[in-house]
């Protein structure tokens, strides 16, 4: 069906990925006249992953979900599954499905016709779709509701029916827009972990798109945050929180403190701080988190290897399990350090942390 | 919220203008419905069914009230067919220009009826545009006489006329279909072809059926068209109600045939909304 045209092995990315590569994105933008959406994303999808993009409103995640869906076309790029080329295909054509933010459910059918509807359209025998449709009501939990209209039953069953309705036709790849965006918190944690259970059941690959972090972290093998359009870090939950690649990730992806600093013949030299480091010269931005930062008594002296700073108590912040508590430092550094709940925290108070747990990162245009 | 007093207020014109133009005319026209008309053309208060049985005794009477049906039912499919694909096209694929195109289609509305109707006179008569052309073209050598005078020509012009009825409901009910169902068909592997019959139509039919019930009432109580354009052949049952109220001087018998015809509409809107119901999901 698809021809490959002569341009495809100069954009195809030279990156080789441990599983093979389910679907390629390459270098795709989008513009609705002079409003850029997305500039060059390139990214790649392998078998079975739970790939998250991660963004603001408006960062353009949408947008990118609904090009590989095929409800949008990029303005330039390729998006590829295998040897075929998907962004010229009709999205009927497409072995793609997509579960969608208000479920989309047909109002008309009921809950089993909804879940039949790709199968009938597709021609499969009577037979057949009605123990597929079937197996794949049980494996949502919605058998009982089999003749209901989707008016009559709640959210979270009208967002299994769709998650059914899309796995029923056995696509290669599901795309999910903020599926749990319309549930309460409570229901929403809980389809968090079915949803997680049931992407390793199927092994399909899943890109789900959220602007939740900590949905990401939780369900994602790896996260690719967007900003304004463009392409920040992709990495596994673990790598991004710990390996922020610039400023935005690092507060994008919980609490952060960004140290501005500059370093000077190997040494960094951060407000009354400094420590020797490998980094070149010139300006440089650290993210510290706060459980990095450990509150020490005054009388116990200096651990080898580590900083310490000496500060003023602005305001405490009750976590359940720990507490924030921001700390006024020499001069206007001011630092955010995360503690267990319950310790008693004295008006000032002496921090430590090791000059390893500040990762340098790049400056984010715009804010910081 | 409000007082009483400005709830009434504000109530009691409406059922005043209500009651004393409408309930009490009917009331009227049914008490009348049973009366007679003496020979010396006086109206008697004789309260028996004589005129409804005159009604479907007289040939003439349920004859024209089936051909006045048979034009409605003509009228209401060419408006479908020519709304539908309209409403259809302006929803869906008209872009930016949607309000341009809606706009053109509500316009002829704001033109009276006389004028769109003395307008067909002047196509279809038989040294109109229509026959001077066709005989220009050599296609007919004399004026095609079944064009005016028929219920051909009533049909055309009442079809030309309830468009924009049967139109504006179907639009409404398609641009009230949420997108995201047409992209979830098309999703799932329906073709354009299998998401408009299994998805778009199935929405849209609250809006045909209000489509449809509007052409038909409307067109069945018309009486300008086939006076104008109808011919002898043409008549509408409203013409037959027109001159009993007027030069046959046989008021009950009027009344007997427009309470009858009322409750023709009566029970069709009924049936209509049951029917929009059935097929409206929220």
């Amino acid at each position: 069906m698809a021809t490959i045209p002569s341009s495809a092995a100069a954009v195809r990315p030279t990156t080789a990925t441990a599983k093979s590569t389910l679907l390629s994105i390459r270098s795709v933008a989008k513009s609705f006249g002079k409003n850029v959406v997305l500039r060059e994303i390139s990214l790649d999808i392998a078998e079975g992953e739970f790939l998250t993009i991660l963004g603001e409103s408006g960062s353009g995640k949408t947008t990118l979900l609904r090009i590989v869906a095929g409800f949008e076309s990029a303005s330039s790029g390729e998006v590829w599954m295998g040897d075929e080329r998907l962004d010229r295909q009709p999205p009927y054509r497409r072995r793609v499905n997509t579960v969608f933010q208000h479920y989309a459910l047909f109002p008309h059918l009921t809950v089993e016709q909804n879940v039949g509807y790709g199968l009938r359209v597709a021609g499969r025998p009577n037979a057949e779709i009605v123990t597929r449709v079937a197996e794949a009501l049980g494996k949502v939990r919605m058998t009982e509701h089999a003749k209901s209209k989707p008016s009559k039953i709640s959210g979270g069953q009208q967002q299994r029916v769709a998650l059914a309705r899309a796995l029923v036709n056995r696509p290669r790849l599901l795309l999910l827009d903020e599926p749990l965006s319309a549930l309460d918190a409570n229901l929403r944690r809980q389809m968090q972990v079915e949803l997680k259970s049931l992407q390793r059941e199927v092994g399909i690959a899943f890109v789900f798109v959220t602007h939740d972090q900590e949905e990401a972290m939780v369900m994602s093998d790896r996260i690719a945050l967007l900003r304004s359009g463009e392409l920040e870090q992709i990495a596994t939950p673990r790598e991004i929180y710990s390996r922020p690649a610039t400023a935005y990730v690092a507060q994008f992806i919980g609490h952060t403190n960004l140290l501005q600093g500059e370093v000077r013949q190997g040494v960094v030299h951060c407000n009354s701080l400094s420590w020797a480091t490998q980094l070149p010269e010139g300006p440089v931005l650290f993210s510290l988190r706060p459980e990095s930062i450990q509150v020490v008594s005054a009388a116990k002296p200096a651990t080898p290897g580590q900083l310490r700073v000496r500060g003023r108590v602005l305001q405490q912040a009750f976590h359940g399990a720990t507490e924030l508590i921001r700390v006024q430092c020499l001069g206007d550094l001011v630092l955010t350090v995360r503690t267990p709940s319950g310790t008693g925290i004295p008006d000032e108070v002496d921090l430590e942390f090791s000059a390893a747990s500040a990762v340098p990162v790049r400056p984010s245009a715009g804010r910081n | 919220m409000f007082s009483r007093a400005y709830k009434t207020i504000v109530t009691a014109p409406p059922l005043l203008w209500v009651t004393v133009f409408l309930l009490i005319p009917y009331l009227l026209m049914f008490c009348y419905s049973f009366w007679s008309v003496s020979p010396a053309q006086t109206i008697v208060h004789s309260w028996d069914l004589a005129n409804y049985r005159t009604l479907f005794r007289v040939n003439v009477y349920w004859q024209t009230l089936l051909r006045s049906m048979w034009i409605a039912a003509r009228v209401t499919i060419f408006s479908l067919l020519l709304g539908y694909p309209l409403a259809y096209f302006l929803s869906f694929y008209a872009g930016k220009r949607k309000d341009l195109f809606y706009q053109l289609v509500i316009i002829p509305l704001w033109v009276s009826y006389l004028v769109r109707a003395y307008a067909w006179k002047t196509i279809l008569g038989s040294d109109g545009v229509l026959n001077t052309l066709l005989q220009y073209v050599h296609f007919t050598k004399h004026p095609l006489e079944f064009l005016l005078y028929s219920p051909f020509a009533v049909v055309l012009t009442l079809t030309h006329i309830y468009t924009p009825f049967a139109f504006l409901p179907i639009y409404a009910a398609l641009e009230h279909i949420p997108r995201n169902l047409v992209e979830a068909s098309h999703d799932l592997g329906a073709t354009p072809a299998q998401t408009f019959w299994k998805v778009i139509f199935p929405l849209s039919i609250p809006g045909v059926v209000a489509g449809a019930t509007f052409a038909f009432v409307l067109s069945l109580g018309d009486f300008l068209a086939p006076l104008l354009l109808g011919g002898p052949s043409g008549i509408m049952i409203s013409n037959i109600v027109v001159s009993l109220f007027g030069a046959a001087y046989n008021w009950p018998l009027g009344a007997a045939i427009s309470l009858c015809m009322l409750a023709l509409v009566v029970s069709l809107l009924f049936l209509s909304e049951r029917l929009e119901k059935k097929w409206s999901f929220s």
